[in-house]
């Protein structure tokens, strides 16, 4: 007795989680009252659960691992004859240097307290080893859970990727002393940070510069936005519509 | 709008966050132009541990379907080295999940392995020995008797036995757990024909099992 030949390969997608809600049950309700798909499905599943239960693929052996760790060692290893490795090294270190002696510059700069001096060090302060974002991920349902409890409001998350700003991932922040949430977005090679916090403002965005930075504020449903970046300000304008509307409800 | 002056860490290190380290761990290429022009727009960890977080979990099951492929121990240790390298030098390309992409490559390497002078075992003597297995085996018989649970060497040679393009479905699928969709990508046939093979592969090796009828 054989299966139903239409039904064949539905039972395999139907063992494997490949069918949609619909046929599952269309499929379902079949096999309950066909015998011999109802042993296909069964001998499917037995074919399944032996080939996981029995390790039936392999381990990579040791010498693999060995000869990998080798190639590895030599690709990091300092170059006499890699040229490119060390170039980037060169660059990255002075990368180091810029960032610091640009960080120590602020320094001396009398810090005021004003709301746009906080968010352009925050942005700042982001970009510092280490602390871009809490949660990495370009997946918005990662980063809207993440920040559940730790903050008493709900930021909007959306990826704006299609638009040119991928969303890079979230971090908590403190701006005027209150918690804000800040998301990250990337616009080609700069970094853009979204602070989020309540508040009442205009939904009418605004552009400032400050610093070097552009800054670009908005208020919607309860909340305040501030877009901060060093990216060219119709950038970071195209950035606050691509977000706005994204998130319109 | 203006609230009480934060306590600033300008230019001093900042202790390790708790998030993952994947992003923000360089020098922010963002603050000044970049003097390398196309280097990497975004600083991630990169080198021997990039490796080792991206790729590294994957290595048995590259080495898996390159065995799975060629049949052959040495040349599937030789085509996942190469595979693996291929890959690190490439990770910065890499786009959504790490398995499929790094199946494809190990995938790729197999094909450019058997066709640079027909690969070794096809060429070679083992090659016949392969390669007239398949045939003999490839639609299993009752004779060529049930496999016993537990007995992996047989299951192995079981599947070994399965003609190419079934076996590879059915690696793909249930060892390294592929979706359809993946599979379809990385042999570059329709999800149909994906099924259809699976489902071939499936039931050669049921057969063997003595649990699927020879015939649907």
């Amino acid at each position: 007795m054989s299966a139903c030949p239409d039904k064949e390969l539905l039972l395999h997608a139907l063992v494997d989680g490949e069918l949609d809600a619909g046929n599952v049950l269309a499929l379902e309700a079949h096999v309950a009252g066909c015998a011999a798909c109802a042993a296909e499905l069964a001998g499917i599943r037995e074919v399944k659960a032996r080939l996981a239960d029995e390790h039936a693929g392999y381990e990579a052996p040791a010498s693999l691992r060995a000869r990998l760790d080798a190639a590895l060692a030599e690709a990091e290893a300092p170059p006499p004859a890699r040229s490119r490795l060390r170039i980037e090294t060169w660059v990255m270190s002075g990368a180091i240097s810029a960032l610091a002696a640009s960080l120590t510059l602020f320094a001396f700069i009398p810090a005021g307290d004003t709301l746009e001096s906080q968010l352009v060090d925050a942005q700042a302060r982001s970009l510092e080893a280490q602390h871009l974002v809490d949660v990495e991920t370009s997946d918005r349902h990662t980063v809207k859970p993440w920040f559940n409890g730790k903050l008493d409001f709900a930021p909007p998350v959306v990826d704006l990727a299609p638009q040119g700003y991928p969303l890079v991932g979230g971090r908590l922040d403190r701006i005027s002393g209150k918690r804000a949430a800040a998301l990250v977005f990337r616009r080609r090679a700069h970094v853009i940070n979204l602070f989020i916090w309540p508040g009442e403002a205009s939904a009418q965005a605004k552009l400032d510069h400050k610093d070097g930075y552009s800054l670009v504020r908005w208020g919607a449903g309860g909340l305040v936005f501030w877009a901060v970046s060093d990216v060219d300000s119709p950038d970071l304008v195209g950035f606050q519509k691509a977000f706005a509307a994204a998130t319109k409800s | 709008m203006s609230g009480r002056l934060l306590p600033f860490r300008r230019g001093q290190p900042r202790a390790a966050s708790s998030g993952p380290a994947a992003i923000g761990s360089g020098p922010p290429g963002a603050l000044r132009p970049d003097p390398a022009g196309a280097a990497a727009p975004f600083p991630r960890p990169s080198g021997a541990p990039r490796f080792r977080q991206l790729i590294e979990p994957h290595i048995d099951a590259a080495y898996s379907l390159a065995r799975y492929l060629t049949r052959d121990p040495t040349a599937a240790e030789d085509i996942a080295q190469e595979a693996l390298l291929k890959a690190f030098q490439n990770m910065d390309h890499v786009r959504g999940e790490v398995r499929p992409w790094l199946l494809t490559i190990v995938r790729n390497t197999y094909f450019d392995w058997r066709r640079r002078d027909g690969g070794r075992i096809v060429s070679g003597p083992a090659a016949d020995a392969v390669l007239e297995r398949s045939p003999d085996e490839a639609a299993p018989s009752a004779e060529a008797g049930l496999i016993r649970q537990g007995d992996v060497a047989a299951l192995r040679a079981a599947i070994d036995a399965i003609p190419e393009p079934f076996r590879e479905a059915l690696v793909l699928r249930d060892l390294e757990e592929l979706s359809y969709r993946d599979i379809a990508e990385i042999t570059g046939v329709p999800m149909g024909t994906v099924m259809s093979r699976l489902a071939r592969a499936r039931r050669m090796l049921g057969e063997r099992m003595g649990v699927l009828e020879a015939t649907a």
